[in-house]
């Protein structure tokens, strides 16, 4: 068993979903509960193979550090790009976040597919996410990481230009434009760091190697260091790129958004850690203060544009940018207490953002509108999704005890000692910045709850026969993440310890402190 | 050798060709005109064959013969599909794919 | 464990007191789950369970006692171990002599045992050592233990009649359950961090309980309003841990932090900024002027909670931070041997502004709001001035007498068409609810600190150690706050006599049939009252003790059980006031008398008019002239009036009113513009600067490539004689290149 799971354990996974996408072709469109079955089957059966490889039998979690059930095989040998796939304790929060999200989306989908309908286009594009997403977080070769990257890019693309709102084809367009320049720079950037080493690789470890033994100059580690700045910088994203969020966001379905809060914007963030600062660490202290102070801008700036906000979609779109400015703070301090608080924070934002965005559409369909102002007093009429809107915004906005706080508090810790060669008056004074950011935030979450779940239900909608409470796929869906939520508000070692080690690793060219 | 009669008397039928697949409205006319201009080609080809003293050309010739069939089956079909949805076989009323 | 090797035998509550929170979260998910489907809407689960760690409690406080008196008792046997070795470690022999009262102890500051601690891996990060999760048990803990689950017992009590039939009575249980968990976790930690998160989790059970009827949205603003202006102190929260945390180089352990800034291991710069940053925690969680404003509109929420989480428990917690960080504080305020500092200037200004607010209200619970405000500073002011007993002592005490005051009004509330207006529905009350009324002025004199009530022991602990009044010592000469505190003797007792007159004397002004409550009300009132009369005694100086007829080694209890003097946790150089019989004297005085004089006013008033509830204007302009100073013996009806106009109603009208004024128009003016300005700033960015600039770029980006294929569009006409012409077209251009070139 141990042995298939070697080998075999990560392919199969990755490319699982695929696998159930080709099954669903074969099935004619009309037959929808068909198309929902294999759909859930499939994602379960990944979970499940993704469950058992992270069983701590198989995972050996005293050593996160090391890549494990790597495979390592030839691909395309004329760029000597190789099928590189491992998992150590940077990419296992992500990939189990990534296995727990997309099941829960699908069991949301059975009765809430989107208009306008066809089951199986929608939930075969979530299976090609999936791997997509998966294969991503695999990913060693940066080659190969970036075809996963964009794999992802084409699914987005249509559900929220076929599944979307209003101006889904402006939000869609957006989106795709945006992220495809970002991953164009990126990608002239793999290839300058495969130039500037040597030509010899595109292996993540090997390339971190060779810019240390090929003495690449620190000009050029710089400039390719802001490449992918922006590569992923777009994709978190960082104040100034993020104004295709706000609009992706509020145009695309529930499950679109969810997606793309959970999962898709960590891709960014997990580029900065596993792939930016291992292998360009000087160019790292360099970026850094720019990193830092787009942050905590982002982090305010954000706060600002949420209270700005009239619809409720849109006030979550944007407050995902101030919490990417936590996870960003933390990742520029460059410290191991600031990188695992990001890593933790990617995970609490998927889960928390997740968990609003589901809500957000479950009101939604019922009241066919999110503008804040016309809501009120859900509580009143759906006791028990207000009060869990009530505890997601807790959550969101840092509550101690919950997720939020330990990507939030950790991560303004570390700023008050960053690593050497950072500007330690500086970060400080970021730190003080994103602690007002925790007032601001809790001000426009707590806005939103009492104007949405406080009061009293507006006239048009308090004898509204269609708004009811919730129904068995939200509670399905909902209920494992408010759950992980609340254990990892109180257990933060459940994530802490696994990724402690491989970001110590990740960043011995730092010397971090 | 007389190729240069070949020669030229393909170059008459190629621009007769041409000549009718520009100006022509009706589409039957147009694959008139169209197998007009492959069978140019043919007596080019079968005409330099000659000239080299190479059978290469005569077999590219009855390819071209048997291709030309099949095309003119799959553009009749269009036509004929073009007629029953729109009552016309004119190619000019034919500009759906204009941007 | 400092005293382990001491200590032979530790009482398992004192190790496993995880239990004692561990039990209300169970009670909060039980209530939450299955509250509405047992009988009752799940108050017996939130009763049981709160009585059970009450239980738990109490067992943790006697065996407390009882482990500070096995470690002097061992000490004693540790040194005749010197000489009898088999003697040190003999628990049976030790616990035999500890059992026995230990006198004669008294002589000096004796070492108290260290706390116990109770810790577990929580979670770990390089280069720092693995983060603990667990319980520091010590005599502040344990009394914080004992005040939280007694009041909150008898809050739960209460509260079975009083929100009976409330719209959210099962959801109400459920919240006093959480908050009563995350109180006593936040009590019991043993790290800063845990420390933080308890301190967030009671501010949102307040948030919710304050809220408690949203439909309302006064309510939910003030419940906004309370949870924002704690998270702006919590910004001095989190940035005073994370100093804290590097400067004890990596750690967020209490005892750790302390015993290195008493050391002076940390710099006294670092400590300064540190406590300053954590005064603003201090100043939001526990009212401290100038972020006190959102504790007068907590009571937005029912009595009870205001009974327990904003006069007895939470509010304290800022107190409780800083008894518990003393050390950093003790340092980095630099409070020996000084006159004046920020935590003692600011709990003075407090003390009074809170004291003069409390005048002009006519809503009882918001007199008991400011009131609650202004014993805050009292607190503030004894742990600024170093006198930490007295500043703890005053914790346990106010906890009863104002819980007792609250309830109280809860219960005249309940009788009087749910109103708290003095004015309009009060009045006459003493004969209609005797049992309230007893309590209350009970609660009352204890708050105003008339002997021998709770009030009076601790107020004037907190005199004495200021260090002024002559032959008190202290730990330096803090006048200006002592100044205050005597100021605010005076307008306490002031203002409790105007409520009580208000409320209890003169004739029934309001519209309802009130009457008296029954026992599940009044029951916890007359406990409270009780504890209220006696707590005081527990920490009586020595010579009173004696001067009543009891042994010495009766007095100054409290202080000995809870104080952790002598561990290196705890500034070792702390000294203690030492108790003025003068000083009580005179200060009993001043409240008496102010009490006095404002009752002699409202008498005056009541013989004039039974139903005048303040000056009208024939007596104001009456008052001009006595003011005068013509006709002040002319009518000696209104000679009473005097004393009162010129005092009371001196501080009453123009300072208080402008201290009010100041209060809600330019310190709430303040905050409004800021937030409203904060939403116009956001409006601003939003409009021009993201969808204008920034995104306009973007989009320019777009209409470039869009208009581009708008003018190459025309090209594609879909004719394909047209494309066929420009193929050929192009064959032939291609054709003539091909011929000309070569």
């Amino acid at each position: 068993m141990s042995e298939l799971l070697d080998t075999w354990g990560i392919t199969v996974m990755v490319f699982l979903p695929l696998v159930g996408a080709l099954i669903m072709m074969l099935v004619p469109a009309a037959d929808e509960e068909m198309h929902k079955v294999i759909a859930l089957a499939t994602t379960l059966a990944t979970g499940v193979w993704g469950a058992i490889m992270l069983w701590p039998s198989n995972f050996d979690y005293d050593n996160t550090a090391q890549l494990q059930f790597v495979t390592d095989k030839r691909w395309i040998d004329i760029v000597n790009a190789r099928y590189t796939v491992g998992i150590d304790g940077i990419s296992l929060p992500l990939i189990a976040l990534t296995l727990l999200v997309v099941p829960l989306v699908i069991i949301y989908s059975w009765n809430h597919i989107p208009s306008p309908g066809n089951a199986k286009a929608f939930l075969m594009l979530t299976l090609v996410l999936h791997t997509g997403m998966l294969g991503s977080f695999v990913a060693q070769d940066l080659v190969l990481f970036f075809v996963f990257f964009e794999v992802v890019l084409l699914p987005m693309y249509f559900m929220i230009g076929v599944w979307g709102g209003e101006q889904r084809m402006y939000a869609a367009i957006k989106f795709f434009l945006f992220t495809l320049f970002g991953s164009a720079l990126m990608l002239v950037s793999f290839l300058a760091l495969y130039w500037a080493t040597g030509a010899e690789t595109f292996n993540m470890v090997g390339l971190a190697e060779r810019v240390d033994s090929e003495n690449v100059k620190l000009a050029t580690q710089v400039w390719i260091f802001g490449g992918m700045f922006l590569g992923f910088g777009i994709k978190v994203p960082m104040f100034p790129f993020h104004t295709w969020l706000p609009d992706a966001h509020t145009q695309a379905p529930t499950q679109g958004s969810v997606i793309l809060a959970a999962v898709l914007l960590k891709l960014g963030t997990y580029g900065f850690v596993r792939i930016a600062i291992p292998i360009l660490p000087k160019a790292a202290i360099e970026w850094a203060p720019v990193i830092g102070a787009l942050a905590v801008i982002g982090i305010i700036y954000g706060a600002l544009g949420c209270l700005a906000q009239t619809d409720m979609k849109r006030l979550i779109a944007f407050s995902s940018v101030a919490h990417m400015g936590y996870v960003m703070l933390g990742i520029a301090t460059l410290t191991t207490f600031g990188i695992n608080a990001a890593i933790f924070g990617m995970v609490a934002h998927g889960l928390i953002t997740g968990m609003l965005f589901f809500i957000a559409g479950s009101i939604k369909e019922r009241f066919h509108t999110l503008e804040i102002k016309r809501l009120g007093g859900l509580i009143l009429q759906m006791p028990k999704m207000g009060w869990i809107l009530g505890f997601t915004t807790m959550a969101s906005l840092g509550l101690p005890g919950l997720a939020g706080f330990w990507g939030e508090f950790p991560a303004i810790l570390a700023a008050y000692q960053p690593a050497a060669g950072l500007s330690t008056g500086l970060f400080r004074f970021y730190m003080v910045v994103a602690a007002i950011g925790t007032v601001l935030a809790a001000a426009y979450l707590l806005w939103l709850l009492q104007r949405t779940a406080f009061g009293t239900p507006s006239e048009e909608f308090a004898d509204d026969p269609e708004i009811h409470d919730m129904v068995i796929t939200e509670w399905i869906a909902w209920v494992p993440m408010l759950i992980l939520i609340v254990l990892f508000g109180f257990m933060p070692g459940l994530i802490f310890d696994v990724t402690d080690g491989a970001v110590q690793a990740g960043l011995s060219a730092i010397g971090a402190g | 050798m007389l190729l240069n009669q070949f020669l030229f008397l393909a170059a008459i039928l190629f621009c007769i060709g041409v000549y009718g697949v520009l100006t022509r409205k009706n589409g039957v006319l147009v694959l008139m005109s169209i197998e007009v201009i492959l069978n140019a080609v043919n007596i080019n080809l079968v005409a330099f064959g000659a000239y080299n003293d190479d059978v290469s050309g005569q077999v590219f010739a009855l390819f071209l013969i048997a291709v030309a069939a099949a095309e003119v089956g799959v553009g009749l079909a269009i036509i004929l599909l073009m007629y029953r949805n729109r009552q016309s076989i004119s190619v000019a009323d034919a500009d759906a794919l204009h941007g | 464990m400092f005293s382990a090797e001491v200590a032979t035998d530790i009482s398992w509550i004192l190790e496993n007191a995880w239990i004692i929170p561990a039990i209300p979260a169970a009670s909060f998910l039980l209530i939450l789950f299955f509250g509405k489907k047992t009988p009752g809407g799940g108050h017996w689960i939130g009763i049981t369970s709160v009585l059970a760690i009450f239980a738990l409690s109490l067992w943790s406080a006697v065996a407390w006692i009882g482990y500070v008196d096995d470690s002097h008792g061992a000490e004693a046997e540790a040194e005749h171990a010197a000489v009898v070795e088999e003697f040190a470690v003999g628990d049976t022999l030790t616990l035999a002599a500890a059992e026995e009262p230990v006198e004669g102890e008294e002589h000096a500051v004796e070492a108290t045992p260290g706390p116990i601690l109770s810790e577990r891996d929580w979670f770990s990060i390089a280069p720092f050592d693995t983060f603990k999760i667990g319980t520091l048990v010590d005599g502040q803990s344990v009394m914080l233990l004992f005040v939280v689950t007694f009041i909150s017992s008898l809050v739960h009590i209460f509260s079975v009649d009083y929100v009976a039939g409330d719209r959210r009575y099962t959801h109400y249980f459920a919240f006093l359950s959480l908050f009563t968990s995350a109180m006593l976790f936040m009590v019991l930690s043993s790290n800063t961090l845990q420390l933080i998160v308890g301190w967030e989790l009671v501010g949102v059970c307040s948030f919710a309980l304050i809220g408690h009827w949203w439909e309302e949205k006064p309510n939910s603003d003030a419940a906004l309003k309370a949870f924002l202006t704690n998270r702006v102190g919590d910004i001095g929260l989190l940035v005073g841990m994370t100093i804290l945390f590097f400067a004890a180089g990596g750690t967020f352990d209490i005892t750790t932090i302390n015993t290195m800034a008493g050391a002076g291991e940390i710099g006294q710069g670092t400590l300064l900024v540190a406590s300053l940053c954590l005064l603003g925690a201090v100043m939001s969680k526990s009212g401290q002027f100038i972020l006190h404003t959102w504790l007068p509109d907590a009571m937005a929420g029912p009595t009870p909670v205001s009974a327990l989480i904003h006069a007895a428990t939470m509010v304290v917690a800022g107190i409780y931070l800083v008894g518990r960080l003393y050390s950093v504080f003790w340092v980095g305020l630099a409070i020996p041997g000084s006159n004046i500092n920020a935590l003692a200037l600011i709990g003075g200004v407090t003390c009074v502004f809170g004291g003069m607010l409390a005048f002009v209200q006519n809503d009882i619970k918001k007199v008991l709001a400011y009131s609650t405000v202004s014993q805050l500073g009292y607190m503030a002011l004894a742990l600024g001035v170093g006198a930490w007993t007295a500043g703890m002592f005053h914790l346990f005490t106010h906890a009863f007498f104002k819980a007792c005051l609250f309830l109280g009004a809860g219960s005249l509330s309940h009788a009087c068409h749910h109103s708290f207006d003095m004015k309009a529905e009060m009045g006459g009350l003493r004969k209609i609810m005797p049992k309230t009324f007893i309590t209350f002025v009970i609660g009352s004199l204890a708050l105003a600190g008339i002997p021998p009530m709770a009030g009076f022991w601790s107020k004037d602990e907190i005199l004495a150690g200021a260090g002024v009044w002559p032959g008190t010592g202290g730990n330096g000469t803090y006048y200006i706050p002592f100044i205050f505190g005597m100021i605010t003797a005076a307008l306490t007792a002031a203002y409790m006599s105007r409520v009580i007159w208000l409320v209890f004397f003169g004739q029934y002004r309001g519209h309802s049939q009130p009457h008296e409550n029954g026992p599940l009300i009044t029951v916890p009132l007359m406990i409270l009252a009780f504890m209220a009369t006696v707590v005081g005694f527990l920490n009586m100086p020595p010579a009173f003790a004696t001067a009543i007829g009891l042994p010495e080694s009766w007095g100054e209890r409290f202080g000995h059980y809870v104080e952790p003097a002598g561990i290196a946790s705890f500034p070792g150089d702390l000294g203690h006031a030492n108790p003025s019989l003068s000083l009580a004297i005179v200060a009993s005085l001043l409240a008496a008398g102010a009490g006095g004089v404002v009752w002699l006013y409202y008498q005056a008033l009541y013989r004039k008019d039974s139903m005048a509830t303040e000056v009208t204007g024939g007596l104001k302009d009456k008052h001009k002239v006595l003011a005068a100073g013509h006709t002040m013996l002319v009518n000696k009806y209104y000679l009473d009036d005097l004393y009162t106009e010129t005092i009371a109603m001196g501080t009453k009208g123009p300072i208080a009113k402008a201290a009010y004024w100041f209060n809600q128009n330019v310190l709430d003016g303040v905050i409004d513009t800021v937030g409203k300005g904060t939403v116009g700033l956001g409006r601003f960015v939003y409009r021009y600067i993201d969808q204008g600039a920034i995104d306009g770029s973007v989009r320019g980006m777009g209409v470039g490539a869009d208009d581009s294929g708008q003018m190459l569009r025309k090209v594609q006409s879909g004719k394909i004689r047209q494309y066929a012409m420009l193929m050929f077209g192009g064959a032939v251009v291609l054709v003539a290149v091909f011929i000309v070139a070569v």
